[in-house]
């Protein structure tokens, strides 16, 4: 694979880790306990979206021009739409269904400190647009971080009730963490040539704050006895295609509709 | 009025700043600083804007707007959107921070964000008392917050600084 191939990939990554992430953000709309949690999660969902859209649409048009894609860029919404299940490259935890609050708390607590540690790493990217989108992404994914910190130390340090939910809903994302921190050849590859960031670099201050933050909210961190893999490599678990069957049914039900 | 024939470059960059923020509609464009550049691509404008946030679901409605105030000249434009160098609200011009608090929003305040997001708390954009509190860190727009008045007691958006 050429390196113009690689990186779409590693776009395409980035960019399905977000959008997944926003669809399922989005799913808590009416269902948050209250409404300004609903306008929160679905904000936050938005800059994931947006960072998704600028994410996919340079994937396509890298793969392009490597030749490995069709002579014409595929667009956002070819790749967010008209891709099945196998050929998302997104990480298990964000397909995650959306469980109870203090599940989507954990979750963005995790997700929200590696996108920032990410993104802060990717801002001199030599690649205009992935470095554009990490240097603006980075700021909003501060306050993602931020709100979830909130949120998780209110939930952990709170009632009886919120603490054992938070307790659990951090043993339940326990097993999703070490994925997102799992080198493969393609990002090793790219690494090599000051093209990616190694995820497992990204892992030892991610760890950190997150552990910090769990401590303050006088909960404790859960070592997982298993862990998911395979989601960059297209292979998914069960929640994954009745969410796509959601997210894709309007652009498959009525092709080219627009508004 | 500006004669179709003779519209310059500056004319156009007048037209482009002028456009109004449908979210926000008492400021303009030039008064946000989204407008990175404007510049002839044949016969045609090429405009280059930057969103405030990545997701900002006005970003195409803006895009409309201009390509349509460019039209007003009798001229073609493209729109292309940037991302870098990423938007701030250090751009904001003092017209804009004056717009946004004569209509109700307090401002964000101008200097760089601490990382760590130490609290900024906005004086109220209806009676001035510094005296307000956080409801939602979320608002009705992708760049603002709600907060309120302990002295009047008036909720109020807060743009976020960013």
């Amino acid at each position: 694979m050429t390196t113009d191939g690689a990186l779409a990939t590693y776009c395409l990554r980035l960019g399905d880790d977000a959008l997944v992430m926003s669809h399922r953000l989005g799913e808590w709309v009416t269902y948050a306990p209250q409404i300004e949690e609903d306008v929160a999660l679905a904000n936050i969902g938005l800059d994931l979206l947006g960072q998704a859209r600028a994410l996919l649409t340079r994937s396509g048009e890298l793969a392009a021009g490597d030749g490995t894609g069709a002579g014409t860029p595929a667009t956002e919404d070819d790749l967010a739409y008209w891709r099945d299940e196998r050929a998302f490259t997104n990480v298990h935890l964000v397909e995650q269904p959306r469980g109870d609050f203090a599940d989507v708390m954990v979750r963005l607590l995790w997700f929200a400190a590696y996108q920032h540690a990410l993104y802060a790493a990717l801002t001199d990217h030599p690649d205009p647009v992935l470095g554009g989108v990490a240097a603006k992404a980075v700021k909003e994914v501060a306050y993602h971080l931020d709100h979830a910190t909130q949120w998780v130390l209110r939930l952990g340090d709170g009632t009886a009730e919120s603490h054992r939910r938070a307790q659990a809903a951090v043993a339940a994302v326990a097993p999703y963490v070490d994925e997102l921190f799992t080198d493969d050849d393609l990002v090793t590859g790219l690494a090599d040539s000051g093209l990616a960031v190694l995820p497992s670099s990204l892992r030892a201050g991610v760890e950190t704050l997150v552990t910090a933050v769990l401590r303050q909210a006088t909960l404790d961190p859960v070592t997982p006895t298993w862990h998911a893999r395979g989601g960059r490599a297209g292979v998914h678990s069960e929640s994954m295609g009745p969410m796509l069957a959601v997210m894709q049914h309007l652009a498959r039900s009525h092709p080219g509709a627009s508004w | 009025m500006v004669s179709v024939a003779t519209a310059t470059l500056d004319d156009v960059r007048e037209a482009v700043a002028d456009v109004p923020d449908p979210e926000l509609p008492f400021v303009t464009l030039g008064d946000l600083g989204i407008v990175r550049d404007v510049q002839w691509h044949g016969d045609a404008v090429l405009v280059t804007l930057t969103p405030t946030y990545s997701g900002c679901p006005a970003t195409e409605v803006i895009a409309r707007h201009v390509v349509e105030a460019v039209a007003g000249l009798g001229l073609a434009a493209e729109v292309r959107t940037v991302l870098a160098p990423a938007w701030t609200t250090d751009w904001i011009t003092e017209r804009g921070l004056k717009a946004l608090r004569d209509n109700g929003i307090a401002p964000p305040h101008q200097g760089l964000v601490a990382v760590t997001l130490g609290r900024h708390v906005p004086s109220c954009p209806r009676c001035g008392s510094g005296g307000t509190e956080e409801v939602s860190r979320f608002g009705a727009s992708a760049c603002t917050a709600l907060w309120r008045c302990r002295s009047c007691g008036e909720p109020f958006d807060h743009v976020r600084p960013l």
